[in-house]
């Protein structure tokens, strides 16, 4: 047996560093999204699929179950689509959502409360940036997952009532990114169980008033306001826009809303990852 | 001397008002095995962790291979092995794929870094559990696959914070060994320890630690020559009786301390203050004459009341 440990010369490669991001990027972010994927080897499949079944469940009960004694739905644009095709491209949102932020927070919360992963991660070469843009990057792999899976159901029902609706699949990311990158700096602040349900009581009102199962002119406009504020209307909008071919100039301030969110998730994330394991 | 790998001067860190680290000065040449020594509390893993670059510092000047911590974390991070006091292994990943992702980590090709876990497996001896869960190992094979995943980078410093508390005395005197065989190939090591044997048997100099301030420096021997006697002797006369034979043995030896279950009487020749304790009259029910050790520096140092 060999006791004596040969040494490489440079196992490891010099670093290509930023002149700006140097302390907090390595630009090795995929070894992070790596482990995850590596981890996911241990994980419970039927929770992981539960997940997904939920928007189906959805789908099919009101879509087609209710859908039947609704009819048509006038869109905000006028267009006249059946109420399953109407909700469809709401659900897939939603389906992006659940997946990004099933890892962002959860599963974050617990990394960062109980176990010591970031700590060991940032002893090596990566940066707090690698940190969360792999992590939320994994997040949103799920998201995408959950979304494709609901596109292909979307698919088989005739729901998809434009070629647009291809675009839905990097929209779905974009959404996705936006959920795991805020989920994850969120979650990053929390330290207590009761403050994570905190997530879920946002979650929930989001998940049905954010014009999900009928158009938001049905509320009063202060009402309006504040569901217009939230990320789900907007991935909600985008989304219809694209599956339905309701296309208008408008569709990119969803874009930019998601932008905006993803980069302050990142921010925050970053910031926070930092202040608690690199102090 | 060849240009140090670490210098640290009047480093400092403060948790509020507090001072963990209250301005230490020391210097670390390449090759070369430091000890950080000192009771619980005393700054030893604050002290670590600055110079780890996972934590910076509140004041004074700190230099990693050249490098500043504060503004080049991950490169000087690239070129460092760290063993933190607690195990902070992953526990969703599979030993072996432990020593991979944590190579992925530093950015090494995916087959160099497969061929290095296996290495690191042989060397930790821990090829036969490649394949277990890390909550399934005992404290121990814990421990060595710790040290084997600091090793991954091929590290120029390697930081141990207390490697082998915990650890049966086999495992101890393996890790030892592995430690000393890395020293030879060139690592620069950097340790704490609460066992003196263990100081005496890796460090060539060492630096005691108490409350955030450095009390003493230099290399085992010369600490022991300097703030102990060559020999110690040991006596008991049963707990009442100690204190009163305290005044009859006055004047023996170089310095006599007082404990609630024994003198201790330091001394460059003990047997003969034992003999000069026995013509005095003295039966000491049990006595022994022992060599001075760095326990006994250290305990000099930094008093024997455990004072939290
Ligand atoms: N994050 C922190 N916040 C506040 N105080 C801290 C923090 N980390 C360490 N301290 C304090 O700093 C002091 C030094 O701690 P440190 O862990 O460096 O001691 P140590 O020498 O490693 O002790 P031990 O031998 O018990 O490991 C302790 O009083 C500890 O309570
Ligand atoms: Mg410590």
């Amino acid at each position: 047996m060999t006791t004596t440990l040969p040494t490489s010369p440079a196992l490891v490669p010099a670093q290509t560093r930023s002149r700006f991001l140097g302390s907090i990027y390595a630009g090795n972010s995929r070894a992070v999204l790596g482990r995850g994927l590596l981890a996911t080897r241990t994980s419970n499949y039927w929770i992981v699929l539960s997940g997904f079944f939920e928007p189906v469940l959805y789908l099919l009960s009101l879509g087609i179950g209710l859908g039947s004694l609704i009819g048509t739905v006038t869109t905000a644009t006028g267009q006249h689509v059946p109420y399953a095709a109407y909700i469809a491209p709401a659900l897939l949102a939603v389906s992006a959502m659940n997946g990004a932020i099933y890892d962002s927070t959860w599963n974050v919360f617990f990394k960062m409360n109980y176990g010591k992963l970031y700590e060991g991660m940032l002893a090596t070469s990566i940066g707090p940036f690698d940190v969360a843009l792999g992590e939320i990057a994994f997040a949103l792999l799920r998201g995408l997952l959950y979304a494709i899976g609901f596109m292909i159901v979307m698919q088989f029902f005739g729901l998809n009532l434009a070629w647009t609706a291809l675009l839905a699949l990097p929209a779905v990311v974009l959404i996705a990114f936006g959920f795991a990158s805020l989920g994850m700096a969120i979650t990053s602040y929390m330290k207590t169980f009761q403050q994570m349900d905190w997530i879920n009581f946002v979650m929930l009102p989001m998940f049905i008033f954010s014009a999900t199962f009928y158009p938001i002119t049905v509320y009063p406009p202060a009402m309006q306001y504040i569901i217009e504020a939230l990320p789900l209307w907007h991935g909600v909008e985008l989304i219809r826009g694209l599956t339905t071919g309701d296309l208008s100039w408008g569709l990119l301030w969803h874009v930019l809303y998601f932008a905006a969110m993803i980069t302050v998730g990142l921010i925050f994330t970053t910031k926070r990852l930092r202040a608690l394991f690199l102090a | 001397m060849p240009e140090a790998v670490i210098t640290a001067s009047l480093l400092t860190k403060k948790y509020k008002d507090f001072a963990a680290v209250d301005g230490i000065s020391f210097e670390v040449a390449p090759g070369e095995s430091f000890g950080l020594l000192g009771p619980n509390g005393a700054g030893k893993s604050t002290t670590m962790r600055m110079v780890g670059a996972v934590s910076t510092r509140t004041s004074g000047d700190l230099t990693i291979l050249g490098l500043d911590p504060d503004l080049h974390g991950p490169e000087i991070r690239a070129q460092l092995g760290v063993v933190p006091q607690a195990d902070n292994l992953d526990q969703e990943l599979r030993v072996r794929d432990n020593l991979i992702v944590y190579g992925r980590y530093f950015g090494i090709p995916r087959r160099q870094v497969a061929k290095r876990a296996d290495e690191l497996l042989e060397f930790a001896q821990l090829s036969d559990r490649a394949k277990s869960r890390v909550d399934d190992l005992s404290g121990g094979m814990k421990r060595r696959l710790t040290i084997a995943r600091a090793l991954v980078n091929d590290p120029r410093i390697l930081l141990l914070d207390e490697p082998t508390t915990g650890l049966d005395p086999q495992a101890r005197h393996i890790l030892w060994d592995r430690l000393f065989r890395l020293k030879e190939q060139g690592t620069t090591l950097v340790l704490t320890t609460h066992y003196m044997d263990e100081a005496e048997q890796l460090c060539d100099r060492l630096v005691v630690v108490d409350k955030g301030k450095i009390m003493a420096e230099g290399s085992p021997a010369a600490l022991i020559k300097q703030y102990s006697t060559r020999e110690v002797v040991e006596v008991r006369f049963g707990s009442e009786k100690n204190a009163k034979v305290a005044k009859l043995i006055k004047g023996i030896g170089d310095r006599i301390e007082v404990l609630p279950d024994r003198i201790l009487i330091y001394s460059d020749n003990g047997e003969a203050e034992l003999s000069e304790i026995i013509k005095r009259g003295l039966n000491p029910i049990t006595s022994l004459v022992r060599r001075s050790s760095l326990e006994d520096v250290f305990l000099r140092l930094t008093g024997r009341s455990l004072i939290e």
